[in-house]
């Protein structure tokens, strides 16, 4: 069997034996930070909660969720890259809920600060902040944060075990430590003598550990290239493991159907037909909904769609419109935030032209490929849990909580997932799968979500409005006041975490549109906060998704109105502010070969945004065609700092631009008697590969700081190709999604 | 109801529904779990398998439909023995999350036998059902060339 197999081996291992017992050793950075949560079994030592040594050699924890971002394979490198490990015996795990496991970089990506002017002393604060993560349950794989968070630790991480093992083999072979060096795995004398991690484990785990030295960049061998990706042979030959997959002795199958109009009650249900089904076990009562236990997927679904239930009215308003009447009124009250506030925004510059404009975007859902599932097994010991998620502190609390157990009866498994986008921080799946598994005690049961259950009970990125105002004079910017309405998705999410969120000025509803690294000498933005209960969530770039779309779409609007190039006018405004944000504008300057004139039948739109630590820029281009507009070719360029792997930097460009493009061509969730009308890719399609451009990306490394790379691909995308379709058309789409505007060929 | 099926050479007598489709046979019958459900309605793609080389989507093809033989992602090669378009598929490190790949690996694969060295128009006409949310689709085309490529020389 292939290494594939064996990592499978060990995952099961490490989940059902190891942790269950035998000795666990400190390092000096997881004593400072928390337990170790890695108890190994007999034969197994762990060197810290990062690092996993048995007679097959070591095993990396990586304890951040595989939605698709390559994480755990660039986390993996920075642990190996210290370790002197080859890559070939890089072996990765999730591992288990812990508080070790806590994201330091979450916090500080939650600061108010503007992000691009970041100082050493904000960056030693933030990092110092970080620590908060631990205290909070913070293992959470999101805000782009994986490597700002990982790439000192893990280094250290690795570093630190490192050093423990030479120690270990000092002592053995009754050498100093400076005559010893690592490679391939073991410790290397100057004789040749090898000795492998393995058999000095043991030893090295009773080693206090010392303060270590990171290696100078010039001295990586892994960070910095482009590593094969340690998931890829799995996802390649259908025999990676994600949370729909899993497969237990006895395990049965469900699925449910909760309130369309969510949070509404369930007045009554008759199930009747569906008991009369051949392989229906049992129907549970779910309160708001109800589920169907079965021998397959297939009649559960069948089934569950048989039960006929009359359900209550939501806690909001029925339809789009009132919705969007709600969203209008949150003007009507005290600004939440005044996050920008430079120069005097409040009257218009003597000779300047004004320009005003309303956006308006809609609610979209995540729609991960891999539908919302989870698998749970109630039993006297506890209960056991299989369910991709991006917060596994969180979601074994409320399982905990939904069992009537502690925290330390509940095992979590975190598989593959089939694409995270922000829906897999939540709880919901988790707990509704528990509850259904506590109907069949002792009996693992996989409840899946049906593609439009799935859609119909998300945690929708909001709808938002903006009120754009700006002034042009002479060629310039002279006014950007900008006000935005919105659901408050941080609170509402971490109430669900959490129970509770502070009061006070909201970054996340003005994120990418206060803190762009723009020199208006007049710049104001300030948040308005819709109290609406429709359910809203993160989505990939979160606020920045649609203020990204807000600031660069206006942008381009003061551009025309000052009769400008847009690329060279958004270079003036960014020249002196931030020089990394002009590096990309004059890098997707060069790779398009950008004029400034388009020939007919040839649109060209241009965007900026500067999100989770990375200014990125992207060129769209747009062609009339007799089937219709097509989107042919994109052109991205970012300054991510340090690129950590370039190759899965593209790919998580070049994708995030393609999500971006998908919502801002398609995207759109409706509501009706309080439901969403969308339940499936027929009516929330997505771009496919005929109308998917061709992509360059270019990855520059000016900036001082790491920056993340998951989402910050996503923002610039709607407002480049509006401001192509302008470019083409003369029409400026103040509205999403732009298939309402513009005829594109599928 | 009684079914013969033949996936991945392999004969089965099965007793399960007439209307189940096969992709919940392939999934929780037979425990083939490489090929996926994305939607139900066949218009995401990731359920695709082959009957009798053609492409089709399991996730609305009743059990009692299939005639001929089955061929799912298991049977185009192992971690331990790639096919040669999982080869192309790892050596431009396709995949992100890798839910939607299996089905886009099966497609591709009945776009070869049918044409063996496609154009850019070809591929994305014949890759147009299979949806990725991950936006992969420049490196599949790259990938699915390779694909051609290697095995034209082979």
């Amino acid at each position: 069997m292939g290494r594939a197999g064996t990592i499978a081996r060990r995952t099961f291992l490490f989940g059902a034996v190891a942790i269950s017992g035998g000795l666990a050793f400190g390092v000096w950075q997881v004593r400072k930070d928390a337990p170790n949560p890695l108890k190994p079994g007999p034969g197994d030592t762990a060197l810290s909660a990062f690092v996993l040594i048995d007679a097959s050699g070591v095993t990396l924890i990586a304890p951040r969720a595989e939605m698709g971002q390559g994480v755990q394979t660039t986390w993996a490198a920075l642990l190996a890259e210290e370790l002197d490990l080859d890559w070939h015996q890089v072996r990765v795990i999730h591992g288990p809920p812990a508080k070790a496991y806590y994201n330091s970089a979450l916090v500080a990506e939650g600061l108010p600060g503007k992000g691009y002017d970041t100082s050493g002393f904000q960056h030693s604060l933030a990092t110092a902040l970080g620590g908060i993560g631990k205290l909070v349950d913070l293992q959470v794989t999101g805000g782009s944060t994986s490597m700002r968070d990982g790439f000192e630790r893990m280094r250290v991480a690795g570093a630190t075990a490192r050093e423990m093992l030479k120690a270990a083999a000092a002592q053995r072979l009754a050498l100093d430590i400076t005559q010893l060096r690592c490679e391939s795995g073991a410790v290397v004398a100057r004789d040749g003598t090898r000795l492998p991690y393995a058999d000095l484990a043991a030893d090295a785990a009773g080693i206090a550990p010392q303060a270590v030295e990171l290696r100078p960049q010039s001295e990586w061998r892994l960070l910095g290239k482009t590593m094969p990706r340690l998931d890829m042979l799995a996802k390649c030959t259908g025999t990676a493991t994600f949370g729909i997959d899993i497969r237990l002795p006895g395990m049965r199958f469900a699925s449910l159907r909760m309130n369309p109009a969510q949070g509404g009650a369930m007045r009554s249900f008759d199930a009747s037909r569906a008991e009369a089904l051949p392989g229906v076990d049992t129907i549970v009562d779910l309160g708001t909904g109800v589920a169907v236990i079965a021998s397959d997927t297939w009649t559960a679904l069948k089934a569950v769609n048989a039960i006929e239930i009359d359900w209550g009215p939501a806690p909001y308003p029925a339809d789009t419109a009132a919705i969007f009447d709600a969203i209008t009124q949150a003007f009507d009250a005290p600004a939440n935030s005044t996050m920008r506030d430079d120069g005097n925004a409040d009257t218009l510059p003597d000779g300047a032209t004004p320009v005003d404009s309303v956006y308006t975007v809609p609610f979209l859902a995540h729609a991960t490929m891999e539908p919302m599932n989870a698998t749970a097994r109630i039993s006297a010991e506890g209960l056991e849990l299989w369910c991709g998620n991006q917060a596994p502190l969180f979601v074994r609390r409320h399982c905990a909580d939904t069992a009537g157990l502690d925290a330390e009866q509940v095992t979590l498994h975190t598989p593959f997932m089939g694409g995270g986008f922000g829906r897999r921080g939540e709880v919901d799946v988790a707990v509704l799968a528990t509850r259904i598994a506590m109907a069949l005690p002792g009996t693992a049961v996989q409840t899946v979500w049906s593609r439009e259950e799935d859609m119909r009970h998300d945690f929708y990125r909001p709808g938002a409005i903006a009120r754009m105002r700006g002034a042009v004079s002479d060629g310039n910017a002279v006014l950007f006041d900008a006000q935005v309405a919105a659901p408050n998705v941080t609170a509402q999410a971490l109430t669900r975490w959490s129970g509770f969120a502070p009061p006070g000025p909201d970054k996340t509803t003005v994120d990418g549109l206060f803190n762009q690294p723009y020199g208006f000498p007049n710049y104001r933005v300030r948040g308005y906060i819709a109290d609406l209960a429709v359910p809203v969530g993160f989505w990939r770039s979160v606020g920045a998704s649609q203020n990204g779309f807000f600031h660069e779409s206006f942008v381009d609007e003061l551009a025309h109105a000052a009769n400008a190039d847009p690329l060279a006018f958004r270079l003036n405004l960014v020249r002196d502010v931030h020089a990394p944000s002009a590096g990309v504008l004059d890098a997707v300057r060069d790779m398009s070969g950008w004029t400034g004139q388009t020939p007919e039948g040839v649109g060209r739109g241009v965007a900026l945004c500067h999100s989770f630590g990375t200014p990125v820029a992207q060129v769209i281009e747009v062609r009339q065609t007799g089937a219709g507009i097509r989107i042919t070719d994109a052109w991205i360029a970012c300054d991510v700092g340090t690129a950590l792997d370039p190759g899965n930097i593209e790919a998580q460009m070049t994708g995030g631009l393609i999500y971006g493009l998908s919502a801002a061509v398609r995207g759109e969730i409706t509501f009706d008697e309080g439901a969403a009308e969308q339940g499936n890719f027929p009516d929330y399609d997505a771009l496919r590969m005929t109308s998917a451009p061709r992509v360059q990306v270019r990855i520059l490394e000016t900036s001082r700081f790491l920056g993340g790379v998951g989402e910050p691909g996503t923002p610039p995308a709607a407002p480049a190709l509006a401001n192509a379709l302008f470019d083409l058309t003369g029409i400026r789409a103040r509205t999403l999604p732009l298939v309402k505007h513009f005829a594109f060929a599928t | 109801m009684a079914t013969r099926l033949t996936v991945n050479g392999t004969r089965h007598d099965l007793d399960l529904a007439g209307d189940m489709p096969l992709l919940w046979v392939l999934r929780d019958a037979l425990g083939l779990t490489g090929t996926k459900y994305g939607c139900g309605v066949a218009s995401c793609g990731a359920c695709t398998v082959q009957i009798d080389g053609q492409a089709v989507r399991s996730c609305v093809t009743p059990l009692s439909s299939v005639q001929g033989a089955v061929t799912t992602i298991e049977a185009l090669g192992t971690p331990d023995s790639p096919g040669a378009l999982q080869q192309a598929w790892i050596d431009h490190q396709v995949a992100q999350c890798g839910y939607c790949q299996s089905g886009q690996i099966v497609q591709a694969a009945a776009l070869l036998a049918e044409m063996p060295d496609p154009t850019d128009d070809q591929i994305d006409a014949a890759m147009a059902g299979n949806l990725c949310q991950c936006g992969t689709y420049p490196r599949i085309r790259a990938a699915i060339h390779a694909a051609a490529l290697a095995l034209g020389r082979s």
